[in-house]
């Protein structure tokens, strides 16, 4: 803590020294850019093992323990997901009792939205990316970045725990809706609760100390000449996402810890006067709505806090491999940041059918068509890129593509149930599974194999095999459209979702049993797909053939470290000085397709962009 | 980038232009003219007042429903409010006797707010204590849960507020210490002080007059 600390507070003396020399503003050269006025970043320098590689303060590497510890807890998640399939598929076999067909959906659920995709987006990419991409040796407070990860794999320990105590974990969804969360006659409804409602606590703190990080990163250690506007758009996508979570989680938090003491002490924040078993229970006049509204106040920006990180990814690996700037940079940065504000006033749509006042789901059906704008802009702007572009067919480049297509189908099916009308005969039924798997499981996954195998060089200097990459991706690309485009169907025809087993019921159709059938072998099929995966990963990274630096020729800082994978401290002796944005592709003029942000114009003096 | 830019003019930039490179060429890569411990606590204040603020919601809308009884605030719980003034006016102090250097007055000044701060959260526990064996228990009825609540995480604040004065504290007793990082470190303790008496007095007030 010490170095951390002091290093924290020594900024003092620089903020005096910047004071002392603000505007030193003649240009000389062509190339001219005033001397440093600040002192290099004091960094922390590990001298033993556990400190390099165990208890890193180094942001690469606490990256990677994010990304791996999420990759781990979302195996699990996946594994859920193969039981519940295999019980819905066949029944008769008898695979889950129906209460832990509820604990496996909550695990399920909880894990996939928080511990896998919201920590490899924000802990895993943000860690790893953002110094990088900004120019800077570290993040801001390493040492509270440490403390960051450890917290995060204590909630998952946590979570994870609640499978060996008595009574299982909590099956109550993963919305842990009172009053029946904490009600005996759940699956988990003593321990396995409150160790959920624990664990996310715990995220929550760990998450604060990390995305005080990533802003404080972004906003005050970037490279000389990188102006925000400079940023590439995963840094923009990041930075606004963990802005929302920073407002958001504290809604979660708000909501856990009150769950909690109703549970453990007995107050009545959530839980209504109620009868159990015969019995009167000592609570009295609590609202359970009042827990819906915070629970989605929350988790409304949650989804913009998974997809806006994915949707700066995904401009970053449409332009490098389409080899074409960016179509509307300007455009893209403001639906981010239109997006992420909007994003609060939307979180009743999940709400339609929790019984408050429809004047209300008038209002949030409306903001969330208006969300609908910012997003599609978004939509056509990378099809913008592409057009015209010289598109590489590259493994990043095919699951971007994929991206573009599995999210407008899923945006799609949102705008439907975004309507009240819509969504009250949809609300439970498989159409909205089919619609949220889409727009926030498949598509973010997407991007992130996308991401993985653009970055996966700039980790371990290694290019991951490009025929078992091919194989991963069409299995999973065409195999989530097998699972999820008969859940819609199944939707229409009515098929309740949350039931551990459909019944051979008069009302439902026969189609939709056989569908089922089909639906779990595609299931087990792309899940056994992301073995290759996993082997390619593992393989890869050891005996995989070597990359060249900088292999995808792009712009951006993270490629142009002296040594890759980049080293302590990133940059060397000398931090890099920007001249230009990430997106100079293909600019008239030059000698090569691109020009990396650190080339001052000199070097490049035929180039020319056009005006705008 | 010059530091008094809004964020709608940064916004409506054109970084690929070559006007707007000249520009950008000269920027120090820093977009606030503070330190980035300044920053962090403003963060933290910010995500620390989201939390306080929904939980007033919730306050507010339990409130309305028929079981409510309000609690009655003990006269210690008005010492404990008048301590913890106390504390933000000596930190203010000990913060002016920083910048002018005055090492004998600091030491003094960071002993009083130590203390002060202290006896607050002792005068809470205290406060508990009393309404706990006059019966008013958390789940007896929500106001008291509201209570305990709000006065248990404020002083977790507090004491997380403690740590870092103690960690001035130690840093200045032991001597070996650079002057601007002992001052900017008082500065920023006193910024949060404030900062958690206004939260304590918006609580307060929330629960003396419902």
């Amino acid at each position: 803590m010490s170095d951390e600390f002091e290093h924290k507070i020594e900024t003092k003396a620089d903020t005096i020294a910047d004071a002392g020399s603000v505007t030193s503003g003649s240009t000389a050269g062509i190339d001219y850019v005033p001397a440093h006025e600040r002192p290099d970043q004091e960094l922390y320098h590990s001298h033993s093992w556990w400190t390099t590689y165990v208890f890193s303060q180094d942001a690469k590497y606490i990256g990677i323990q994010y990304a791996l510890t999420a990759i781990g807890t979302g195996l699990i998640g996946l594994v859920l997901s193969w039981m519940m399939r295999l019980q819905l598929a066949f029944p008769g076999l008898g695979i889950l009792e129906p209460s832990s067909y509820y604990q496996f959906i909550t695990m399920h659920g909880m894990i996939m939205v928080i511990y896998l995709l919201t920590a490899l987006f924000l802990g895993g990419f943000g860690n790893l990316l953002i110094p990088l991409m900004c120019g800077a040796r570290d993040m801001a407070f390493p040492y509270v970045n440490m403390i960051s990860y450890w917290a995060f794999l204590l909630a998952v320990i946590i979570l994870l725990a609640s499978f060996f105590v008595p009574g299982g974990p909590t099956g109550a969804g993963w919305t842990l809706y009172p009053p029946q969360a904490i009600t005996s006659g759940t699956p988990g409804s003593s321990a396995g609760i409150v160790l959920m409602l624990i664990s996310l606590c715990v995220f929550v703190a760990g998450f604060t100390m990390g995305g005080l990080n990533y802003i404080i990163t972004m906003l005050q250690s970037r490279a000389r000449g990188m102006t925000l506007m400079r940023l590439p758009l995963t840094c923009w996508g990041i930075f606004t996402a963990t802005v929302l979570a920073l407002l958001a989680f504290p809604a979660l938090l708000v909501g856990c810890i009150m769950m909690t003491l109703d549970s453990l002490l007995g107050t009545s924040f959530f839980m209504p006067a109620m009868i159990s078993m015969g019995e009167h229970l000592s609570y009295d006049g609590g609202s359970p709505l009042l827990f819906q509204h915070l629970f989605w106040f929350f988790g409304h920006p949650e989804v913009y806090i998974i997809a806006l990180p994915a949707f700066g990814i995904i401009s970053d690996l449409i332009s490098v491999h389409a080899r074409k700037n960016i179509f509307g940079y300007r455009m893209m940065v403001w639906a981010i940041v239109g997006i992420g504000a909007l994003s609060f006033f939307v979180w009743a749509h999940h709400m339609y059918v929790s019984g408050m006042t429809p004047w209300f789901g008038y209002f949030f059906a409306t903001t969330t068509l208006i969300i609908a704008v910012p997003t599609a802009i978004k939509v056509y702007n990378w099809v913008l890129t592409l057009w015209r572009g010289n598109i590489q067919l590259t493994l990043p480049m095919l699951f971007s593509l994929a991206f573009i297509v599995t999210f407008v189908n899923g945006g799609l099916t949102g705008i439907f149930l975004g309507n009240v009308t819509v969504d009250v005969p949809l609300s439970d039924t498989y159409f909205v599974v089919a619609h949220f798997h889409m727009v926030m499981g498949i598509a973010p996954i997407l991007v992130v194999f996308g991401a993985i195998y653009h970055w996966f060089p700039l980790i371990t200097g290694r290019m991951l095999n490009e025929g078992m990459g091919r194989i991963h991706f069409w299995i999973t690309f065409l195999g989530s459209y097998a699972i999820y485009f008969p859940m819609h169907y199944q939707g229409f025809v009515g098929v309740p979702r949350r039931y551990f087993e459909i019944y051979d019921s008069p009302y439902i159709a026969t189609s939709t049993l056989h569908l089922n059938v089909f639906i779990t072998i595609a299931a087990l099929i792309v899940g056994a797909a992301q073995l290759v995966f996993l082997f390619n990963l593992i393989y890869s990274a050891r005996a995989g053939e070597k990359s060249e630096k900088n292999p995808w020729k792009a712009n951006s800082l993270e490629w142009l470290t002296p040594e890759m994978p980049p080293g302590h401290g990133n940059f060397g002796k000398e931090l890099p000085v920007v001249y230009r944005w990430a997106y100079d592709f293909n600019v008239p003029g030059a000698d090569k397709d691109y020009i990396p942000q650190t080339v001052p114009p000199s070097e490049v003096r035929s180039a020319k962009v056009e005006k705008t | 980038m010059k530091k008094e830019e809004g964020i709608f003019k940064i916004l409506s930039q054109k970084p690929w232009e070559a006007s707007q490179a000249v520009i950008d060429n000269d920027h120090d890569g820093k977009t606030f003219g503070i330190s980035k411990a300044k920053l962090g606590v403003r963060t933290i204040m910010t995500v620390s007042t989201v939390i306080f603020s929904l939980f007033i919601v919730a306050y507010a809308d339990r409130m309305l429903i028929h079981d409510w009884r309000s609690m009655p605030e003990p006269w210690l719980l008005w010492v404990n409010t008048a301590v913890l003034i106390m504390n933000s006016y000596f930190f203010h102090n000990v913060k002016i006797s920083a910048d002018q250097n005055n090492s004998k007055e600091i030491k003094r000044g960071l002993y009083t707010v130590g203390l002060l701060a202290y006896s607050f959260l002792i005068g809470q526990i205290i406060v508990w204590y009393q309404l706990l064996s006059l019966g008013y228990f958390a789940a007896s009825n929500v106001a008291n849960a509201f209570f305990y609540l709000f006065t248990a995480l404020h002083g977790l604040h507090l004491l997380g507020g403690l740590y870092f004065w103690g960690r001035v504290t130690s840093k200045f007793l032991k001597g070996n210490y650079k002057l601007p990082s002992v001052q900017h470190a008082i500065e920023l303790c006193a910024i949060y002080w404030h900062f958690l008496l206004f939260v304590w007095l918006v609580l307060f007030g929330l629960m003396l007059f419902t």
